[in-house]
């Protein structure tokens, strides 16, 4: 076993095409809980958590790209919560203070849960997943990298460089149900983004993979509006109906199909009128 | 075996000063907070000796299944294992068990419950410890597992142990069974499996005495005497060589009053000649040690047009699960509080305790009590309503007194203030902030930081709860605890075999000390074996009978001071009396500091504290089972999200008879810390099993309640001493947990104008 601790970006994808079986570790606060657990066996380790490419963040205009290794810690902080709230938001959900100190967003996509708090957010701000290894680099839109639960379509040796997100103008939140009032995977999350004429609506822990909504979404641009920020109560609920429709829930030990397609609905109804308060 | 013989052994807990200053009635800080704050305090699971080994247990993973082979061949081809046993290896009894020793040490035939210990290891490493587990074959025949309790007490189930699948029935008949009405009302409250989910992990560290003559373990434990007795018979070994020394013990909650590891850990140091250490992870935890017990309660409460209770109807049926562990006892505790504070002339009651698949049940934190309190609470809020009267006044109306009688006969002769702890509930302060807080954050909110409502969307609820809880152990049973005081040099030094969970007994002692004796220090003593049996840290009974025992020793050796200092300066031991730190003559001028008075001498006495005798029930349940009884009030007020079904509880406010407390702060730790289990059970904390399956032993998914779950505490501490208690104070430590649930309950029904029967209320029970 070995573990290599690289600096730099270069060194980081040189050491994953010498081992490009090796297990990337960011924050490790999904890969230790996979080790202790022995649902994952680990033999060369590559920490990116010194790679100073993937610490940073940096806004370009009307851009943010923040690197792999961003912390949910930052991402709940100023500036970065006013140009993004929802992820904001998202961030402050996900576990503990402890655990928003060490998790990252690239932590965060590396493992690709549907109940990643992160990802409804980058779902429905259409953010580009940026992959690099030793010899290519290439980006992907949100949805064709999650391919499945805890699937992406990341290829062996290469690495997550980070996310661009565009920062809108519109109104934009997170919501997230679970049985606790902090620190608890969701059972069912709803990210809303209001942008320019459109409504984007993304649903989490209700189906395989992150689930956008173009029904909801098509049928909320056609009936709100956008300037004095109406929506009348039919069209919230409509807007409701159409996202229980788009969910795709399961029975677990957590919650049941029911239960969860029922909260996407309410949760997606009180975020439109968040967005739109007005009748 | 002797104290040299430990020498090498690993850290103990020897010269522990309990807490600073500090007499009866003071808050005193616990001397071991700070460590544990700073984590520098050695629990069990950091114990270590030189040259150990680590232990690790194989566990079944069918709930039911017969054992066809098990061939361990394949765990000694692995480097560094030195140890590989079975229940063929176990020397002696092969079954233990508290109260009837029906639990294999390990399963040889048959495995009755998701997790049952089939063998275990020791090696140089845990890594190799669990590579050599998953070399082990065991080949099961699957059987389908009785998993309702309901099959265990209609009989349609063939028994899945030896003793049956009955552990007990008890009846309770009562005055005249004919009473009907006017006023009836009728309940069945469920309650799910709740975990002690304590932090300090189930550990130990045994160490053989050479040629495997005796054996020492230090281990996190409740009660050490009940655990040497039990290992010493699965060993084959007389007590007098198993030693027992308390490690630190990171909580307990009735989780630890089972033997999990030990015998496990002492036959494999035995075996291999080395130090062995066994320590679980959270999950093996949830499997290792018994749970609260999930229980069905009807109950039908017939009242006249005043609300007044005239007869109770009562069915109970508590979940076992797989062993018998104090499943008769729970059960006994359950029924015997059926009326809950009130007055209760007639009664028909019906309990079981059966065996089935599912974990085994035994000991939590209200045991028993909790699940009548759950149906009698909630069935006194239908009587309110029945009878068009609020909930404060029904249960003022019925509010049990000092010499009232239980359903089972017995005289509640104790300090029973109930009408006063629910008046002084119902003054203490609503909360000042609206839903939401004035400063709107939504925190506050159900949900919390899932942000999922806005202020608009909640309803506010308001609940009542109000327990009667037993102290000490019940049904004839002597718990007797024993202390040895030695006061020498101003010094006093005190050792017991009580363990401190976490509770605060060690600072209790040195109050005790400190106010009998008139000494500045006390030492504590180790805490293990070698001087007579403290009983369990259980029952909420350690201050009073422990306590008992510690101010009987010191009252003993200061008699025996007295009479030194009479003799010197010829005066009569009556006259004298303690007074701050000195000895003074009542009836003239001597006044000498102890530190002076017992300089160069040593004064030892031991003293045993036995509470009153017991009786067993008779066949219609009446007998003087019970010791004593402590009385609790909780309001809670929560706010309650009905269309997603998320619950914030906002406050608990409660008034609790204490008879006296010792040490305030200590009272106020029990106090919330009750109510934050009472809060969990209430809303979150279950153990899920389908099939016999446990779902979700980890804490991802076994949610107990964080900061942001837990209520602002608002307490008001009744103080009537009690006269039957050493030192006026009744325990403390269940009653917080018996009635905060109900209360939570209530509120989150009133929220809603909606029935709710069952805990935890989980969101779909709200909101569909
Ligand atoms: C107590 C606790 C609570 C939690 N609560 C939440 C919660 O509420 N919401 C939530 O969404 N999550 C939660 N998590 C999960 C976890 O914290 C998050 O998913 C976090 O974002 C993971 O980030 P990390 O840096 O720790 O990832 P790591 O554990 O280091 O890695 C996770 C995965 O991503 C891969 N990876 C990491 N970085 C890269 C990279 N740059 N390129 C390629 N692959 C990479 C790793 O190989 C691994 O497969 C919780 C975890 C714990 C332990």
């Amino acid at each position: 076993m070995s573990v290599i601790v690289p600096t730099t970006l270069a060194e980081a994808l040189a050491a994953l095409a010498d081992s490009p079986s090796a297990t990337v570790v960011a924050g490790g606060t999904d890969v230790m809980v996979e080790v202790n657990f022995g649902h994952r066996s680990v033999s060369d380790v590559v920490m990116v958590n010194r790679v100073a490419e993937l610490r940073t963040w940096r806004r370009d205009a009307d851009v943010l790209h923040l690197g792999a290794g961003v912390t949910w810690s930052e991402i709940e902080a100023s500036p970065i919560a006013e140009w993004v709230p929802a992820l904001a938001q998202a961030a402050r959900t996900v576990g503990s203070p402890q655990i928003r100190h060490a998790g990252t967003v690239g932590g965060n996509l590396g493992t690709c849960s549907p109940a990643g708090d992160g990802l409804p957010v980058l779902a429905a701000l259409d953010a580009v997943v940026h992959l690099a290894s030793a010899d290519s680099t290439r980006s992907l839109s949100f949805a064709e990298y999650m391919v499945g639960p805890k699937r992406t379509a990341r290829r062996p040796g290469e690495l997550i460089t980070g996310v661009t997100l565009p920062i809108v103008d519109g109104w934009q939140g997170y919501s997230k149900v679970g049985v606790r009032n902090a620190m608890v995977i969701a059972t069912a999350s709803v990210a809303l983004v209001v942008d320019a004429g459109s409504v984007r609506l993304a649903l989490g822990s209700v189906g395989p993979t992150i689930l956008r909504c173009p029904e909801a979404e098509v049928f909320a641009a056609n009936n709100v509006d956008f300037t004095s920020r109406v929506a009348s109560s039919e069209v919230v609920a409509q807007f409701a109906e159409l996202a229980r429709a788009a969910a795709r829930p399961i029975d677990d030990h957590r919650s049941t199909a029911v239960y969860r397609r029922h909260a996407v609905g309410v949760l997606a109804s009180r975020l439109l009128r968040r967005a739109f308060p007005n009748e | 075996m002797t104290d040299t013989d430990l020498g090498t052994a690993a850290a103990t807990f020897d010269g522990t000063h309990s807490g600073l200053a500090g007499r009866l009635g003071d808050s005193v800080a616990r001397p071991d907070g700070v460590p544990k704050a700073q984590g520098s305090y050695q629990f069990s699971g950091d114990l270590t000796a030189d040259g150990f080994l680590w232990g690790a247990t194989l566990r079944s993973p069918h709930p039911y299944a017969r054992i066809v082979r098990i061939d361990v061949s394949g765990a000694w081809k692995i480097d560094g294992v030195a140890a590989v046993i079975t229940a063929e290896d176990v020397p002696g009894k092969a079954t233990y068990g508290l109260i009837s020793q029906d639990q294999p040490v390990f399963a040889s035939d048959i495995v009755r419950f998701h997790g049952e210990p089939v063998a275990a290891v020791a090696a140089d490493h845990p890594e190799t410890c669990r590579r050599a587990l998953a070399a082990i074959v065991v080949e099961y025949e699957v059987l389908t597992p009785l998993t309702d309790p309901e099959q265990a007490v209609d009989g349609s189930f063939p028994p899945i142990h030896p003793d049956g699948n009955i552990v007990r029935h008890q009846r309770i008949i009562r005055g005249d069974q004919s009473i009907e009405g006017p006023i009836i009302v009728e309940g069945t409250y469920e309650m799910g499996r709740q975990d002690q989910a304590f932090l300090g992990l189930e550990a130990a560290l045994a160490i053989p005495a050479p040629g495997g003559a005796g054996v020492e373990l230090y281990v996190a434990t409740q009660w050490l005497h009940e655990d040497r007795k039990q290992i010493a018979a699965c060993l084959g070994m007389p007590e007098d060589n198993v030693r027992l020394v308390l490690g630190g013990v990171g909580g307990a909650f009735g989780a630890r009053e089972d033997i999990s590891l030990q015998v496990h850990t002492c036959m494999l140091a035995l075996r291999t000649g080395r130090p062995v250490k066994i320590q679980y992870d959270r999950a093996e935890s949830f499997h290792g040690h018994v749970h609260r017990h999930p229980c069905t309660v009807w109950m039908r409460h017939h009242a006249g047009t005043d609300g007044r209770i005239r007869r109770i109807e009562a069915r109970f049926l508590f979940d076992g699960g797989a062993y018998a562990s104090t499943s008769s006892a729970v059960l006994i505790n359950g029924i015997t509080h059926t009326q809950g504070p009130y007055q209760c002339e007639n009664a028909t009651v019906h309990g079981w305790a059966v065996r089935t698949n599912n974990l085994p049940s035994g000991a939590m934190r209200g045991f028993g009590v909790v699940q009548a309190a759950f149906a009698h609470e909630g069935q006194m809020d239908k009587l309110a309503a029945a009878v068009g009267v609020d909930p404060v006044e029904i249960r003022l109306r019925n509010a049990m007194q000092r010499g009232d009688r239980l359903i089972t006969g017995q005289v509640v002769d104790n300090v029973a203030p109930v009408a006063r702890l629910i008046r002084e509930t119902a003054a203490l302060p609503l909360p000042t902030q609206p839903v939401g807080g004035t400063d709107h954050d939504p925190m506050r909110l159900p949900g919390g930081a899932g942000r999922t409502a806005d202020e608009r969307h909640i309803v506010r609820g308001i609940g009542w709860g109000v327990g009667i809880k037993n102290l000490m152990y019940s049904e004839a049973f002597d718990d007797f605890s024993t202390a040895r005081v030695r006061l020498a040099d101003g010094v006093a030094s005190v050792k017991f075999a009580t363990v401190e969970v976490g509770q605060g007994f060690i600072t209790i002692v040195g109050q005790i000390a400190r106010t009998v004796l008139g000494v500045g220090e006390v030492v504590l003593e180790t805490i293990d074996t070698q001087i007579g049996s403290a009983g369990s840290t259980s029952a909420s009974r350690q201050t009073w009978m422990s306590g008992g025992a510690v101010d009987g020793a010191c009252r003993l050796v200061r008699e025996r001071l007295f009479e030194l200092v009479a003799a010197k300066y010829q005066l009569a031991a009556v006259q004298l009396e303690i007074d701050g730190t000195d000895v003074v003559d009542t009836l003239g001028t001597l006044r000498i500091p102890v530190a002076e008075a017992t300089a160069g001498i040593l004064i030892e006495e031991t003293f045993e504290h036995h509470h009153v005798p017991t009786e067993d029930l008779d066949e219609d349940g009446q007998g003087n089972c019970h010791t004593a009884f402590a009385f609790v009030a909780h309001r809670a007020v929560v706010d309650v999200d009905p269309e997603l079904g998320l619950v914030k509880v906002v406050q608990i406010a409660t008034a609790q008879d204490v008879g006296r407390a010792l040490n305030p702060l200590s009272v106020v730790g029990q106090i919330e810390g009750g109510i934050a289990q009472g809060v969990g059970l209430a809303v979150m904390e279950e153990l899920l099993q389908v099939n016999g399956i446990v779902k979700n032993a980890t804490f991802t998914d076994y949610l107990l309640p964080t900061f942001l779950d837990m209520p602002d505490v608002v307490i008001s501490l009744v103080e009537e001493p009690d006269p039957h208690a050493p030192m006026g104070a009744k325990g403390v430590g269940e009653p917080p947990t018996v009635s905060s649930t109900p209360a939570v309950v209530a509120a989150i029904r009133d929220a809603l104008g909606k029935d709710l029967h069952r805990v935890p209320v989980r969101p779909s029970d709200i909101c569909f």
